[in-house]
């Protein structure tokens, strides 16, 4: 943890390199969770002013946000549920980005992940034991999911190019691909799914407690708990965390200090993909029992949101993904007074507020920018090399 | 002084008392210039003596905190980019500001694109600019895109932009930094046309030669004072040296109490051997070439020269950082051709980097982090950091090399630049090493932490190990080596023993005066 700098200075341009890293080294607790706070709180206001638009009072609709979310057993297992996805999804934005890498692929990589545990499940003889079939299904998803991210990390780390661009790409790749298979090859006649799985279903919680029943939250919510748990152990306290955050900190310093960066990197896309699959064992193996197209609905996305606002702490993750998971299922919950893009509108609001207030998140974003940017002019310069080589 | 100074009509450029501060730093200091009408003018001085920025007060890039200027005898004092442009004072950069995926022509044009209706006329533009390229005798393809340029030719279009906007007075910031010797010569040819047709040219560089060839008048400058300024004809290389480095070299440091036998000795192993070395730059252009030496336990080699001379480059071949395009690189008994950054570490190799900003420190990592980079593989178990022993290593290190304030969890960043620097020093001397790669180790360190890390130099050197010591600051080059070598345009120039060296001799050779 950084702590405040308490030092003379002795240089100017120390002292401008100081002050223009106050407010991050300035953190502790209270500087990491007050900029989401202050950000909760433009979108309540923003909320207010809506909600306030549509000729319903604000206290009204947010009492409804809260009662059909944290106000009963089955809204709390909606919210549980979805958060186990978007944890999943910005645990891999956040994994990425602590080695400077910005992945926009977790949406193919969450629905690959999915696909991959169906398989799995088909393939596996019925009735195979849970604690045989579970585990392996979990292990089919994180390695398609790492597959997928491995595309754009040996891209990257091998050519150099941009993995923003890439992923965005391989999304659209990944996602045509995933339907094709299961339109033309898998699905039951006149539904979008694969056939019901028979082996290594996660069990739902309303199996162990009734007051859930009817939601969709299940016990996969363990492994995406526990893979925050890893995600922190493996960032902060083994060798490879330490040199894959000294990458994205500083890529010349970390070569120099004898890292290979590029294997860093590819390595890190592989496991961002992983953790992006895992999450698409929550729905396939844990909610429905199957494989059905577009499941991932816009999780991967979101997660980039849950990775940004929880500051790519993998704590804070798990507190935005409970956010997030909030506001998506209170959507539905006051959709009967007002449109349910309501809270979409509040999610907006809470990233641009966190886009905004939070500096690291700047850099983080102008740093995937100058990302494509290096890619582009590297191609350029590329070009007046290869001349004076022909030249001389 | 010339006769032009007195009458101001005459003057194209006339600069007096110029301050310029960055915070607490000092560009330039009272500095003045003149600058007649139709001459070829060179400003020469050491990196940091505030050429650049002078001229960027010219240009209209920077606000000048004290002083006046005329152009042309109109008071211009603080005008803005625009404004000098418009009164015709072009600048050309170090650094090219280009649109690579554009056209010559379009570049040229840009932000002045003749047009045809509402469109760009392309037809004209490229009409326009191979004629003035033509007259200028900037040869170059107006049709052809900046990217596919090399960067002689680049250079050329950024002067060609220059002119395209009615540049009467053309500023060079080291226009030859990046040319071949062919391209140099072209370039002179031009700025002797532009001379003819009446333009006025000022000349940034520090290579001596350049300045003999080219410019008809000097001024120089050190330390942000513009110090002498005197006419070409009738000047040679040394006193424009003298001039440029001249300086009380005693009083910054204490002389080296050196060991006389160890230079002398004659040893059996070589610390480190280099040969037949070349390596590429980022540019793509040679930046070591073909260079060999060795340096022996017990002994600092000192390496001078103006930065930019290959040194970044060679330090960064042997440390493995850049791979070699041709040569040998042995540590004692072990080739290091082909090894990774890691194994030469481990095989003993140290390195402080030149740029503790860059590479040196994470500086979001805390001191004890930042203690073990490089060596992070020493403090793991089965892939966990052990933590404890890290603990133990940074309080032992920051008690050795009194690292303050000493608070081991501490951001590196929030240290001031000395104690940064004792962080790196503390790395990479306060473990096994047999030779220590040191690029600028006192670089905007007080003075205090540059005694104590010159003590740790010597030390080492008492102690047997190898030390290849560049560094920009020729006293320090000088107070510490026991041989310097003098690098210029990628290979030394010369190797003396440090006895034999004065800043005055080792200037001349940097500067490329003598050979």
């Amino acid at each position: 943890m950084s702590a405040k700098p308490n030092v003379e200075m002795k240089s100017t341009a120390e002292a401008r390199v100081l002050t223009r890293a106050m407010p991050r080294s300035d953190g502790g607790f209270l500087g990491g969770v007050l900029p989401p706070l202050v950000a909760l709180a433009i979108a309540a206001v923003v909320g207010d002013l809506l909600i306030l638009t549509f000729g319903e009072a604000p206290s009204t609709v947010f009492r409804l946000l809260v009662e059909g979310t944290w106000g009963n057993a089955y809204g709390i297992g909606q919210v549980l549920y979805k958060t186990t996805t978007l944890t999943c999804t910005g645990l891999a934005f956040a994994l990425a980005g602590r080695a400077g890498l910005f992945n926009v692929g977790a949406e193919g990589q969450l629905a690959a992940g999915g696909f991959g545990a169906a398989m799995m499940g088909l393939v596996l003889p019925a009735g195979t034991p849970a604690f045989l079939a579970v585990p392996v299904c979990l292990l089919a998803a994180m390695v398609v999911g790492a597959g997928v991210g491995a595309v754009p990390g040996a891209l990257r780390a091998k050519f150099g190019a941009s993995e923003v661009i890439v992923t965005i790409m391989l999304n659209f790749v990944v996602l045509a691909l995933l339907n094709w298979l299961v339109s033309a090859k898998l699905r039951v006649p006149e539904t979008l799914h694969t056939a019901l799985i028979g082996a290594g279903l996660v069990p739902r919680l309303s199996d162990s407690f009734a007051m859930f029943r009817g939601s969709a939250a299940n016990w996969t919510i363990l492994f995406a708990v526990a893979a925050a748990l890893v995600s922190w152990w493996y960032l902060f306290r083994t060798l490879s965390g330490y040199e894959l955050r000294a990458v994205g900190l500083q890529p010349d310093a970390a070569e120099y200090g004898g890292v290979r960066v590029p294997r860093v990197l590819f390595v890190t896309m592989c496991l961002s993909g992983a953790l992006a699959g895992l999450g698409g064992m929550n729905f396939v193996l844990g909610y429905k029992g199957y494989y059905e197209e577009g499941f991932a609905g816009g999780a991967g996305f979101l997660g980039i949101a849950v990775a940004l606002v929880g500051r790519s702490h993998p704590l804070g993750i798990l507190a935005a993904a409970l956010l997030f998971a909030t506001l998506s299922q209170g959507g539905l919950a006051v959709n009967a007074i007002v449109p349910k893009q309501l809270t979409d509108i509040l999610t907006a609001v809470v990233i641009l507020a966190v886009a905004t207030a939070v500096p690291e998140v700047q850099q983080q974003l102008r740093a995937a920018a100058a990302n494509v940017t290096a890619a582009f002019y590297r191609d350029a310069r590329q070009g007046v090399q290869h001349r004076e080589g022909a030249e001389s | 002084m010339s006769v032009q100074t007195e009458h101001g009509d005459a003057l194209a450029i006339r600069m007096r008392g110029i301050v310029k501060t960055f915070g607490g730093v000092v560009a330039n200091r009272d500095a003045s210039l003149d600058v007649a009408r139709g001459e070829i003018h060179a400003l020469v001085g050491e990196n940091g003596a505030g050429k650049s920025t002078l001229m960027r007060v010219l240009a209209g890039l920077y606000a000048p905190d004290g002083g006046t200027m005329q152009v042309n005898g109109r008071d211009v004092t603080g005008w803005k980019t625009p404004d000098a442009i418009a009164a015709g004072v072009g600048m050309v950069h170090q650094h090219f500001m280009l649109v690579p995926t554009l056209t010559v022509a379009e570049n040229v044009v840009l932000g002045r694109e003749p047009t045809k209706g509402w469109r760009v006329d392309t037809a004209r533009a490229i009409a326009e600019v191979t004629a003035l390229s033509r007259k200028c005798g900037l040869v170059v393809d107006a049709t052809a895109k900046v990217a596919d340029l090399s960067v002689g030719e680049a250079q050329r279009v950024e002067i060609l932009k220059a002119l395209y906007r009615g540049a009467k007075v053309l500023i060079l910031d080291e226009p030859t930094a990046v040319l071949s010797p062919p391209e140099v010569q072209d370039l002179w040819t031009v700025l002797r046309t532009l001379k003819a047709d009446g333009g006025t040219v000022v000349l940034i560089t520090h290579k001596l030669d350049e300045v003999i060839a080219v410019s008809d008048t000097i001024t120089v400058m050190r330390a942000g004072l513009t110090i002498s300024r005197f006419p070409t004809a009738g000047t040679t290389p040394r006193d424009i040296a003298r001039a440029m480095v001249g300086r009380d070299v005693a009083l910054h440091l204490d002389a080296a109490p050196r060991v006389p036998a160890v230079v002398s000795a004659p040893r059996g192993p070589v610390a480190l051997s280099v040969s037949n070395l070349s390596v590429i730059s980022d540019r793509g252009t040679s930046a070591v070439d073909r260079l060999s030496f060795t340096l022996n336990p017990g002994e600092i080699l000192g390496i001078a020269g103006v930065e930019g001379n290959g040194q970044t480059e060679l330090l960064e071949a042997i440390a493995g950082l850049r791979r070699a395009k041709s040569g040998h690189v042995q540590l004692g008994p072990t080739a290091l051709d082909g090894l990774s950054v890691r194994e030469r570490a481990d095989c003993g190799l140290s390195h402080i980097p030149e740029d503790r900003h860059r590479r040196g420190l994470i500086l979001e990592y805390s001191i004890a982090d930042n203690l073990i980079l490089g060596q992070q593989h020493r403090y793991s178990r089965r892939g966990g950091l052990d933590t404890d022993r890290i603990a133990r290593h940074a309080a032992a290190q920051i008690e050795r090399f009194d690292i303050r304030p000493g608070i081991a969890s501490l951001a590196a960043r929030a240290l001031s630049g000395g104690n940064q620097q004792k962080i790196v020093i503390a790395r990479e001397m306060g473990r096994d090493f047999s030779v220590l790669l040191a690029a600028q180790p006192t670089r905007g360190v007080d003075v205090g932490a540059i005694e104590f890390i010159h003590a740790q130099l010597r030390g080492a050197r008492d102690a047997g190990k190898g030390i290849l010591l560049v560094s920009a600051d020729l006293p320090e080059v000088l107070a510490l080596s026991d041989r310097i070598a003098v690098m210029y345009g990628g290979r030394f120039v010369t190797i003396l023993p440090a006895a034999e060296c004065s800043a005055e001799l080792l200037g001349s050779f940097m500067t490329g005066a003598a050979a």
